[in-house]
């Protein structure tokens, strides 16, 4: 479904992404992790477009992303992102920030926008916060919402970048939890990340990236038993000492 | 209709005095102006209620104040209480140097705020006293941190300058008009006007910005 | 100080209807002058934070041409100048058919020069705004319009409304240099009733009073409009 072939990223002369070729199929939970200033976070940007690219290419569905006739737009909103900082827009209250994008992007009714953007947050038990803005509602609540308001737009495809990085430790689990739920239901997801006990639960893949290059691309049970380059090895070994 | 820009060579020498008494007046101003400004931002900062009162009186009714109506003010006022009549020169200094007070004295009052209270308490804890804890930790780092804008405001100031205008004194555009309407020819002397304060004013920011970014605190 | 006192002199004829109608004139110039300051500010300062070039290099351009040149001297050269490089009709109606040439010179003057100030302000909004939602309204797949139009701009106004009120009563005051041009605004009135009744004080006195009420009115406007606007939950600084 997401397909990247050779993408190659340089911010004037300092190269960011080195030749990453990446497929992900309907379905599949697919967890990037790496040492800071690995790319990974342009790597996924790179997914829906945020961040252009000099070489290579990204298909979604078939639909080129860098293209020059691609209605970028219209492939963003089949494609959810969730940020590290949450980014809910602070002048909406929760339940105008799920609903303003389905009305105004997927051109859905306000009562129909209203309803989906209920449920979501019903599922998530956020539903007594929809009047509230954002300021008001806790790190763990606000990303919550963040997935909910991604999840409006019906997406082939979730993207997430690093969610859980700027929360603080006891409000992780509870949007990991969201998250689990969203790959059991079969939700192709592509998760820059470093809780590698999500990764273990949940990953189809893990892909290891160092210094702009994909290092390594295995099967979950083939990277945590054994990795292959030295590099993923002592990457591991750091971050599982937690 | 011909352009005739030879009008700004035989001027030359009148319009250049006109550009230094404008430089003038701005150099003179942003000193008194700047002086002026930082007791008037001690005063506002201090404890006793009646100095702070008394400044922000001063700096909001001034703020609130076109520059013209203060210049008539001054020009209309001194003589009166001096006793004898006051040249127009010596009189928009002065104004300029009191208004522009008010403008220097909020750039002043933000920038000491933005010192952080750490250093205060730090230079109070060796013992300094409380004026020798301005003058050598707080006003220095205040002054790196408010450089730029103060130098903006200065900018503006030399702008102000041309307001002179409307008491005769012979700065740059004053000389400028004169000799338009002597000659004839106010497209060539406004347009030379113009392009010259574009020139040195659009050269100044980018200087400003230069140095806001060579020393970023 | 040799001066007789006659405060009566503000509220008898003819001096009473001068004042009120140069305070009249004041407020209808800065009215339309703050129009145009406000709706080509804000389109200015939006050019200047897009991606196309061509758009925010004329943001930048306009910025830095009406910003650097005294608003003293733009007025003469619109009033002096640009009538003379127009087409001809243009200029015959200028010239002659236009009623009230000084007025307007001074209003359009006014409103381009104040239009670059908002244009900065509006800009220096746009970009205080994290990064990150842009790239979060992108995502959903918001168009670029939808992007300001929902996110950015609302935002950014909220931020600076204090700056613009600023803005706001700058054209309050520089209105007064419309007088250059014959206007007879506020200021001008009051140095007629000087030079007809010998008395120098009273009639600056009324114009320093009417200008600092339009100055009190104004900030307590923008303390209600701050109020109104507030985004909540979060912290907002105090007007100044």
């Amino acid at each position: 479904m997401i397909e990247m072939s050779h993408v190659s990223k340089w911010y004037s002369s300092f190269r960011v992404l080195d030749d990453c070729s990446l497929k992900i199929q309907k379905g599949e939970v697919v967890v990037i992790c790496g040492p800071s200033g690995s790319g990974k976070s342009t790597l996924i940007k790179c997914m829906n477009g945020l961040e252009p690219f000099q070489k290579g290419e990204v298909l979604i569905n078939g639909i080129s992303v860098g293209a020059r006739g691609t209605n970028l737009p219209q492939l963003r909103s089949r494609i959810g992102m969730v940020f590290q900082n949450f980014e809910l827009f602070p002048h909406m209250t929760v339940l105008k920030n799920i609903a303003l994008p389905q009305i105004k992007v997927l051109n859905r009714s306000r009562a129909e926008a209203e309803a989906r953007a209920e449920q979501l947050l019903d599922r998530m038990g956020l539903k007594v916060q929809a009047q509230k803005f954002p300021a008001q509602l806790s790190g763990g609540q606000q990303q919550r919402v963040a997935i909910a308001r991604a999840l409006a737009m019906d997406p082939l495809a979730m993207l997430f970048d690093e969610p859980t990085s700027a929360l603080d430790p006891e409000m992780i689990n509870e949007v990991l939890d969201v998250m689990v739920a969203l790959a059991q239901e079969g939700m192709t997801m592509a998760v820059v990340t470093h809780e590698m006990g999500f990764a273990r639960r949940v990953a189809d893949r893990i892909v290891f990236m160092d210094e702009g290059a994909i290092v390594e691309d295995a099967a979950k049970d083939e990277f945590f038993g054994t990795p292959r380059s030295d590099r993923a090895q002592l990457f591991l070994s750091k971050i599982l000492q937690h | 209709m011909g352009f005739d820009f030879n009008v700004l060579w035989q001027y030359k020498e009148l319009l250049l005095h006109g550009l230094m008494v404008s430089f003038q007046l701005t150099l003179v101003a942003i000193a008194g102006g700047i002086v002026l400004g930082t007791f008037l931002a001690l005063m506002r900062m201090s404890r006793l209620r009646v100095l702070s009162a008394l400044a922000g009186l001063y700096v909001n009714f001034l703020r609130s104040l076109p520059l013209i109506l203060v210049i008539f003010w001054f020009y209309v006022l001194a003589p009166k209480i001096v006793g004898h009549p006051i040249d127009a020169y010596s009189s928009v200094l002065i104004t300029f140097i009191l208004f522009e007070a008010a403008y220097y004295c909020e750039i002043i009052r933000a920038g000491i705020s933005s010192v952080k209270r750490g250093q205060v308490q730090a230079g109070l804890a060796m013992g300094l006293t409380h004026l020798n804890m301005m003058r050598y930790v707080v006003l220095p780092q205040a002054f790196r941190n408010m450089l730029p804008v103060l130098l903006t405001q200065s900018i503006i100031m030399f702008q102000d300058t041309s307001i002179v205008y409307i008491v005769g004194v012979r700065d740059f555009l004053t000389t400028a008009d004169v000799v338009a309407n002597s000659t004839n020819r106010p497209i060539e002397l406004y347009t030379t006007v113009a392009v010259t304060y574009l020139v040195i004013c659009f050269a100044a920011s980018r200087l400003v910005g230069r140095l806001q970014r060579s020393y970023a605190l | 100080m040799n001066y007789s006192w006659d405060w009566g002199l503000l509220f008898r004829e003819p001096y009473v209807g001068w004042i009120a109608s140069g305070f009249a004139t004041t407020c209808i110039l800065a009215t339309y002058a703050w129009l145009i300051a406000f709706s080509v500010g804000s389109v200015i300062g939006v050019f200047r934070t897009l991606d196309n070039k061509i758009l925010s290099t004329i943001g930048t351009v306009y910025v830095e041409i009406f910003r650097n040149i005294p608003l003293l001297a733009q007025m003469f050269i619109w009033y002096f100048v640009i009538p003379e490089l127009l087409p001809h009709d243009a200029q015959i109606y200028v010239k002659r058919g236009m009623p009230n040439p000084q007025f307007w010179t001074a209003v359009v003057a006014l409103g381009l020069y104040t239009a670059s100030r908002v244009a900065e302000q509006v800009r220096s909004g746009i970009q205080s705004i994290p990064s990150g939602q842009r790239a979060a309204a992108l995502a959903m797949g918001f168009t670029s319009t939808q992007v300001y139009r929902y996110v950015l701009l609302p935002i950014g106004f909220r931020t600076v409304i204090p700056s613009l009120t600023n803005d706001f009563l700058g054209v309050f005051k520089n209105s007064s240099l419309a007088l250059t041009l014959g206007v007879m605004e506020l200021t001008a009135t009051a140095r007629q009733i000087e030079e007809y009744s010998f008395q120098s004080f009273e009639p600056y006195a009324a114009a320093t009073v009417l200008y600092s009420c339009v100055t009190l009115l104004a900030i307590t406007l923008m303390r209600y409009l701050e109020r109104r606007t507030r985004i909540t939950g979060t912290a907002s600084a105090g007007g100044q």
